[in-house]
């Protein structure tokens, strides 16, 4: 039986969001943001945060890449997406279609 | 220096199961007198403060503390992310539920193998059908779910089977572990360690299932270091990324570090920052400082941080000698002998294992 393999975030129209068991939070300690999955903290550079704290699973990747533009200099669609992809690969971020 | 991200707290060695790989210390009645609840609690606090944000509730048996939902609440309110790892004795559906809205993030179940009378023996006790209730319970209540399945000569033959099992049961992890050897497992390693072959056929079923399931569910295989060129950057370094406090408050750079001739340091002596930064034991084996030939020139120093130093303690009598499973070591002949024995035929069929101990009963508090 075939299998889905992770999604790739290659469509605009997906609305990413944060796995239910993943959560993003800043860390006092580092003054960084970092993400809790169950067996790793994966500590997130400002734009990786930035990306992250807008995955609300309403707005689509399209939309996230056109919030990010308006607040950082220069903001690579394949960047955001090939980060999103790796997250996804790994579960930590889900999407819903449409 | 770095900061730990997580703190592994075995909260006590009291524990239902019997496994012949337990990693507990082999004189368990020696920490009878467990932290309280309030202990626990500024251990929590201390330890948010010095950096950590994972917390992974152990034992023993976690769930035989019947504050585990009071700690869990707490360390929710400071932060950290809660992981409870438990054989699922205990967790009937009024506990869990009582996890649940304490805010306990995740939960590892162990399993011993695919089918009760092979997994009941193991553990050296009738468990098998608990686990698959309580795990299928664990996903109704919506946590994710890792199972949690430690390999050895007598079940890793099984691993098609395991993973069918965890995939049946809707696990979003399975951690498919060799046994470390250490403690009980380390006591009766001749009867554990499988041969060349049996971990050769585990990798081929492994390979094929992250394949079949990528996506749905994560498939993590950690190979008997006997068996690997390179020794397990053990815990991440010496006093580098995790740190473990015991049942009496004791705090190991790792959980097996008690093994080691290095001074005692406990959270009833000193805060938790203290122990981490200054204490000799986190010290001792911190950097690469300390480390002998042929590590202290080998360009993986910084990768692998000289392997285990409980592990080259058990094996050649020197807590500061190379890890002796890697091939570079000098003592390297004594893991070479061991694999040699596990794969010589015929095995010993009824190699007699010592089951590790049921506990005393934990001192009432």
């Amino acid at each position: 039986m075939p299998s889905p393999g992770p999604t790739q975030m290659t469509d605009g129209a997906l609305r990413p969001r944060l796995a239910p068991h993943v959560r993003l939070t800043f860390d006092p300690a580092r003054a960084q943001h970092v993400l809790l999955t169950p067996e790793a903290v994966t500590v997130l550079n400002s734009t990786g945060a930035a990306i992250l704290g807008l995955c609300d699973g309403e707005r689509t990747v399209t939309e996230i890449v056109a919030e990010l533009r308006a607040r950082y200099d220069r903001v690579e669609n394949d960047e955001v997406q090939l980060f999103l992809d790796r997250l996804a690969a790994r579960r930590y971020v889900v999407v819903r279609h449409g | 220096m770095d900061r730990p991200f997580g703190l592994l707290a075995e909260l006590t060695y009291g524990c239902p199961l019997h496994c012949s790989y337990c990693s507990n210390p082999l004189d368990l009645a020696a920490y009878r007198d467990e932290l309280t609840t309030s202990e626990w609690r500024r251990v929590l606090s201390e330890a948010r403060d010095l950096g950590v944000l994972q917390l992974h509730l152990s034992g023993g048996e976690p769930l035989l503390r019947r504050d585990l939902a009071e700690i869990v609440h707490s360390a929710g309110e400071l932060g950290l992310y809660t992981n409870l790892i438990t054989s699922a004795l205990g967790l009937t559906a009024r506990r869990a539920e009582q996890l649940r809205a304490a805010g306990l993030d995740h939960v590892q179940i162990s399993v011993q193998a695919d089918e009760p009378i092979l997994s009941d023996r193991l553990a050296g006790t009738p468990s098998f059908q608990h686990k698959v209730t309580a795990a299928r319970l664990v996903k109704e209540l919506g946590w994710p779910l890792t199972l949690n399945v430690v390999l050895h000569r007598h079940n890793i033959d099984r691993v098609d089977r395991v993973l069918d099992l965890a995939e049946e049961l809707g696990a979003d992890r399975i951690e498919l572990a060799n046994t470390q050897y250490y403690g009980w497992a380390l006591r009766n390693r001749d009867g554990l360690l499988p041969s060349r072959a049996q971990l050769e056929r585990a990798e081929v079923v492994v390979r094929a299932a992250r394949e079949r399931m990528r996506g749905r569910m994560e498939v993590i295989y950690v190979l008997p270091d006997y068996y690997s060129r390179y020794p397990k950057p053990c815990m991440g370094g010496w006093g580098r990324r995790q740190l473990t406090v015991v049942p009496d408050g004791g705090v190991l750079p790792c959980p097996t570090a008690h093994t080691l001739p290095l001074p005692r340091a406990s959270v009833r002596e000193h805060s938790l920052a203290w122990i981490w930064e200054r204490s000799e034991l986190f010290q001792r084996f911190r950097g690469t400082n300390w480390m002998p030939g042929p590590c202290r020139t080998c360009d993986r120093r910084d990768v692998d941080f000289g392997g285990c130093r409980c592990q080259a303690f058990q094996l050649t009598g020197d807590a500061a000698r190379t890890d002796p499973v890697c091939h570079l070591s000098p003592d390297h002949g004594i893991v070479a002998q061991a694999v040699q024995a596990a794969n010589e035929g015929p095995w010993p069929r009824d190699t007699v294992m010592t089951p590790r101990l049921r506990r005393a009963a934990r001192r009432s508090r």
